[in-house]
């Protein structure tokens, strides 16, 4: 068994409207593995990826990644350690310039120079969009936002990565480069998604959550394969999808 | 769209006034405010002269006249009560149309007029040509303190955004066949603004939240931004200099 690099026991969460989001979620992530979180609107997805860097903070439970409880004096580099791209990328590109808004987090971790230049330039290439560096976000496509996005985590050089939904407004290309680039990256990850078929390409393992916690899980070729329990999640695959013979071809 | 970069009275371009360092351009705004500020409104001709300076500054930044207009008319709504004040005013009297109107209230409308519309037009110069991190970075620059730094960051965020949303509701509404002609059909827009202001805070804590996972904590990075040259300091100071010796030989002379 390979160290775990996200353990969250018994989150429990409620918004001050007093709506339970979370209610005795439990995962396990090992080291460099790719997990896939599934489940229908409003199940609580979101509010756990929001506790996973201490945005949220549960009011019973434990979240830790790696060795570090998520809390303070730890929050900081609990930050770092976590790379959290949200579901809009609109949310998270906020600098002028794509080249500053990817050296954004590594400056508050205190990077200047060229070490920070460098951290920028691979995270670019890392997802490939080098060569829109000096853009500003806002006038990039969904595809290239996204993968911006995801550059600006990946400057902090974090050991997990949590990505909310990457894969909705994107056009099948764009989804595509999406999946080559994750597959390319060594971190442990948390993929959030409705695309089913994305999961089983990039997931090993899927876990169905729903009324705040997790009620299923298993290889993602079992989980897809099991139509009573998507059924009664409202996960559905495409029409004509089979995952069996999907999955044949990996 | 993009929530920061592009906030809501924010015009992309290349312009001198576009590049020049935020601290600078900040400073030479906020000194033409208070020059403008002060005045004497008996000062007709200098009151020309700021309007003069700003359109050579408007000319500079790249931006359409149309662009501040649209802006300006903003403001309008907050002057309308200045036209109240011939009418309600005392002292002496003069006749316009048949109607017999305060002198007094009449420069007082004239006073809250021109300086609102110069004011604001200031203010739409240096937002037009500053992109939100930026106008961060500079009041940083300038000492501000770091809590009114973030609430003026936030309101300019959250003004991008409802503006941002208020116009998608707008097409919403407009997709659904309503279109308001009078003030008494508008019912239907005041319960919408509500929905757009929930919708707009909760987007704001979005994108702040965003930042706090990427470590923010409370200043903006110093990133080799544009800081201001001797040129910057030098071309606010001329701007700002002239407004205010404006001002002043306005002051000496009424
Ligand atoms: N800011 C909020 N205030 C109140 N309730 C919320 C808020 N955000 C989410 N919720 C509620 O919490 C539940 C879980 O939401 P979320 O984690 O966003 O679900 P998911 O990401 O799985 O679709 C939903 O019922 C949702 O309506
Ligand atoms: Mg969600």
């Amino acid at each position: 068994m390979r160290a775990l690099a996200v353990a969250a026991h018994g989150l429990v969460f409620s918004y001050p409207d007093g709506h339970r989001a979370l209610d005795g979620f439990d995962l396990e992530v090992s080291a460099g593995e790719r997990v896939a979180l599934l489940g229908p609107n409003g199940a609580g997805k979101t509010t756990f990826a929001l506790h996973l860097n201490g945005i949220h903070v549960a009011e019973a439970g434990t979240v830790a990644i790696g060795d570090l409880r998520v809390a303070e004096p730890d929050l900081a580099e609990v930050r770092r350690r976590v790379g959290l791209v949200f579901q809009h990328a609109d949310d998270q590109l906020f600098m002028p310039s794509v080249r500053e808004d990817v050296a954004f987090g590594p400056a508050n971790l205190g990077l200047r120079g060229g070490e920070l230049d460098g951290r920028v330039e691979r995270a670019l290439v890392a997802v490939g969009a080098a060569d829109v560096a000096d853009r500003a976000p806002h006038h990039l496509s969904g595809g290239e936002k996204r993968r911006v996005a995801l550059a600006t985590v990946l400057a902090m050089e974090p050991d997990v990565l949590v990505l909310d939904e990457p894969t909705s407004g994107l056009d099948p290309a764009g989804r595509r480069e999406l999946v080559e680039v994750l597959r390319s990256l060594a971190q442990t990850q948390i993929v959030i998604t409705h695309d089913l078929p994305f999961a089983l390409e990039l997931c090993e393992r899927a876990v169905i959550v729903d009324h705040g916690r997790v009620v299923a899980e298993g290889a993602t070729a079992a989980v897809l394969g099991d139509a009573e329990l998507l059924r009664a999640h409202r996960l559905e695959l495409p029409y004509g999808f089979d995952p069996a013979v999907a999955s044949r071809g990996r | 769209m993009g929530a920061g970069h592009a906030h809501a009275l924010y015009q992309h371009g290349h312009s001198t006034v576009h590049r020049m360092g935020p601290e600078a351009k900040l400073a030479a705004g906020f000194a033409s405010v208070v020059a403008i500020a002060t005045t004497p409104r008996e000062a007709v001709w200098a009151f020309a002269l700021h309007a003069a300076v700003l359109a050579a500054v408007v000319t500079a930044a790249e931006l359409p006249p149309r662009f501040v207009l649209r802006r300006l008319a903003i403001v309008l709504p907050f002057v309308a009560f200045a036209f109240t004040i011939p009418f309600v005013a005392g002292g002496e009297e003069v006749t316009v149309l048949g109607v017999g109107l305060s002198r007094d209230g009449l420069w007082g409308t004239w006073n809250v007029l021109a300086k609102a519309v110069l004011g604001a037009s200031v203010s739409i110069v240096v937002a037009g040509t500053t992109e939100e991190a930026r106008i961060f970075k500079g009041l940083e620059r300038l000492r501000v303190p770091v809590a009114i730094t973030l609430i003026a960051t936030f309101m300019l965020r959250y003004l991008t955004l409802i503006a941002d949303e208020l116009r998608r509701t707008r097409v919403a509404m407009r997709a659904r066949g309503y279109a308001p002609r009078w003030l008494w059909e508008a019912r239907p827009v005041a319960s919408a603004a509500g929905a757009v202001f929930v919708r707009s805070y909760e987007r704001g804590e979005r994108v702040h939240a965003a930042m706090l996972a990427r470590g923010f904590t409370g200043t903006m990075p110093e990133l080799d931004t544009r800081t201001a040259t001797r040129a910057d300091w030098l071309r606010g100071a001329t701007v700002a200099g002239v407004v205010a010796a404006t001002a002043l030989a306005a002051a000496v002379t009424t």
